[in-house]
């Protein structure tokens, strides 16, 4: 946005000349992605900030209505990067209560743990990354290693480390391995440490507290009037959380606690995320030593999972049904008709809003994107504070560019 | 989840030839006209304890199989008490495309509108700052539009250049 379009934005500023303009991003090093935020301060203190984003749309969406049902997960995954696996369960998750396929219990359990990794994965990066803002670098060290087990774990499974793409229309790419399984096993015992080394760095340290408490403070009204979900909105006292709300796979099964606070300021947020990753914890374990064995993929004969490699070059069924989902005249036939779906992920509520006209790509695909969202409110949350507290409230709201812009 | 009790309300207070609704899997959907569409919100927002939007979005139905009307613009509602949902929809249509705002219920709608006006052009009345959001401010087409082709329309070559000393 060109700096006069700002003067017409603002009638007010001519007035006040002691007032003056700062540029902050799209480069910056505090805000870890590529956004900018047009600041107009009075000495210290921020009197007005006009974010400006758009920086890295590449239209995704657009392709969303390109790429069919099974290609789109890539692109998903490049959304929210930092846990990009609970985005593709999220998008097939869609698609699946589009078609009405029931997963396996085993695929059930498994995206579970999948979903659950990621959350952790998001929210040692998100609280690492605000601590590393704040001056407090050996935290962020400690969940960086954490996050690599994680990435480990993605790779056993899914031969990729960063955007897995390991999700399928009705289950996975390919089966876990007793490797897999021994890796998780080990993230399991080895977190809880790490997780509390963590806490004892952050906790109680006074340069982190004095610069979160108090600090971008959200109220519960605000919070669900400005259409925030997630560890955010939690943090404010709205007790929300769809693993409980609305139980999708097979968080019935477990027994875990949604985390609140009342505070609604950056410690809180803080505080909500981190004990957020015992209960992930809890579930992982459970899930873990209680996999269902079996198929991962639902049937073949429902006609809407790509069936295994042998069964494809050994089978005359099987190599029908590959060509059938792979052909683009074929493919999936969902009903011509509409649905919203949403899943809980580390960031908030991540829905799809996904319209068919009866074909094997979408319509329209809709994200609602928790970033794009919780980036909306960071105006209200600013304003009044000094220029040193937008890092731990950016750092608190857990922005990625990637799916802010889409 | 029961929508029974909402739409007993709605019945009570608009009349069922009002508006039409209908579900699919687990979503329950309220098509009404845009006329209607604020009061609509605004009923559910306050009497029937819809308080948080979740999403505003629209779709093109430029090629859609039967339909008779060109955008839909959607809102999904979700009471915070009961976690009831209901997806509000309602239908705009060239050559104007404007649907009233809702941003004087949900502070939250600042910037979804926004998004919606930079995608698909629909404007939204009494929007306070309903500018592009995601598109550069020079951009003239409206790219999720079904008649804007997936490869664009070159308009990324013919951006002007900034220097150093310009900007």
């Amino acid at each position: 946005m060109p700096l006069e379009m700002l003067e017409s934005v603002d009638e007010e500023r001519v007035d006040k000349d002691y007032l003056y303009t700062l540029n902050f991003g799209p480069q910056h090093p505090a805000t870890h992605t590529t956004l900018r935020l047009i600041l107009t301060l009075d000495g210290e203190n921020v009197v007005k900030v006009v974010p400006d984003i758009g920086y890295l749309h590449s239209g995704f969406e657009k392709l969303g209505e390109d790429l069919d049902f099974n290609q789109y997960v890539t692109i998903v995954d490049r959304m929210n990067y930092i846990s990009p696996i609970a985005n593709e369960i999220a998008w097939h998750h869609t698609i699946e209560k589009l078609l009405g396929i029931d997963l396996t219990p085993r695929a059930k359990y498994l995206r579970v743990i999948f979903a659950e990794i990621a959350r952790i994965s998001d929210h040692l990066l998100n609280v690492g990354a605000a601590a590393l803002d704040l001056g407090a670098f050996t935290a962020f060290l400690y969940g960086f290693y954490q996050r690599e087990k994680c990435y480990d774990i993605y790779e056993t499974a899914a031969g990729q480390r960063f955007h897995p793409s390991y999700t399928r229309v009705g289950g996975f790419a390919a089966d876990v391995t007793d490797d897999w399984i021994r890796k998780v096993r080990e993230f399991v015992r080895d977190f809880p440490k790490a997780h509390a080394d963590i806490r004892r760095l952050l906790d109680r340290n006074r340069i982190f507290i004095d610069r979160t408490k108090g600090i971008g403070v959200l109220s519960r009204e605000d919070a669900i009037n400005l259409s925030c979900s997630g560890p955010i909105a939690r943090a404010s006292g709205v007790v929300r959380d769809l693993r409980k709300d609305e139980p999708y796979l097979a968080y019935s099964d477990f027994d875990f606690k949604v985390v609140c606070a009342k505070a609604g300021d950056c410690y809180a947020r803080y505080l909500v995320r981190m004990d957020e990753m015992n209960e992930s914890l809890k579930i992982i374990a459970k899930a873990i030593e209680n996999l269902p064995s079996g198929p991962v993929n639902v049937d073949v004969e429902g006609k809407a999972v790509v069936p295994d490699k042998s069964a494809a070059y050994r089978s005359i069924e099987g190599l029908i049904q590959h060509f059938e989902l792979f052909m683009t005249n074929r493919q999936w036939t969902p009903p011509v008709d509409e649905l919203y779906a949403a899943n809980e992920t580390a960031n908030g509520e991540l829905g799809f809003y996904v319209v068919s006209d009866g074909t094997g790509k979408a319509y329209r695909a809709r994200t609602r994107p928790p970033s794009f969202i919780h980036f909306a409110i960071f105006p209200y949350l600013i304003e009044g504070h000094q220029i040193s507290d937008i890092v731990a409230v950016l750092g608190s709201l857990n922005i990625i560019a990637a799916e802010l812009d889409r | 989840m029961n929508h029974d009790a909402t739409l007993a309300k709605l019945n009570g207070s608009f009349g069922a030839d009002a508006f039409k609704t209908s579900e699919f899997r687990d979503n329950f959907r309220i098509n009404v006209g845009v006329d209607k569409l604020h009061f609509m919100l605004k009923y559910l927002k306050e009497e029937c304890g819809f308080d948080m939007l979740v999403d505003i979005t629209a779709v093109d139905y430029l090629h859609y199989p039967n339909a008779t009307d060109r955008y839909g613009v959607v809102y999904c509602l979700t009471n915070m008490k009961t976690g009831e949902r209901v997806v509000v929809k309602t239908f705009v249509n060239d050559p104007e495309p404007v649907a009233p705002s809702c941003f004087s219920l949900w502070k939250g709608a600042d910037w979804m509108e926004r998004e919606v006006f930079d995608m698909y052009g629909i404007e939204f009345e009494g929007h306070p700052d309903l500018r592009r959001i995601l598109m550069p401010e020079e951009f003239i087409s409206f790219p999720l539009r079904k008649d804007y082709p997936l490869r664009g329309r070159n308009e990324r070559h013919n951006f002007p250049l900034i220097t150093r000393a310009e900007s």
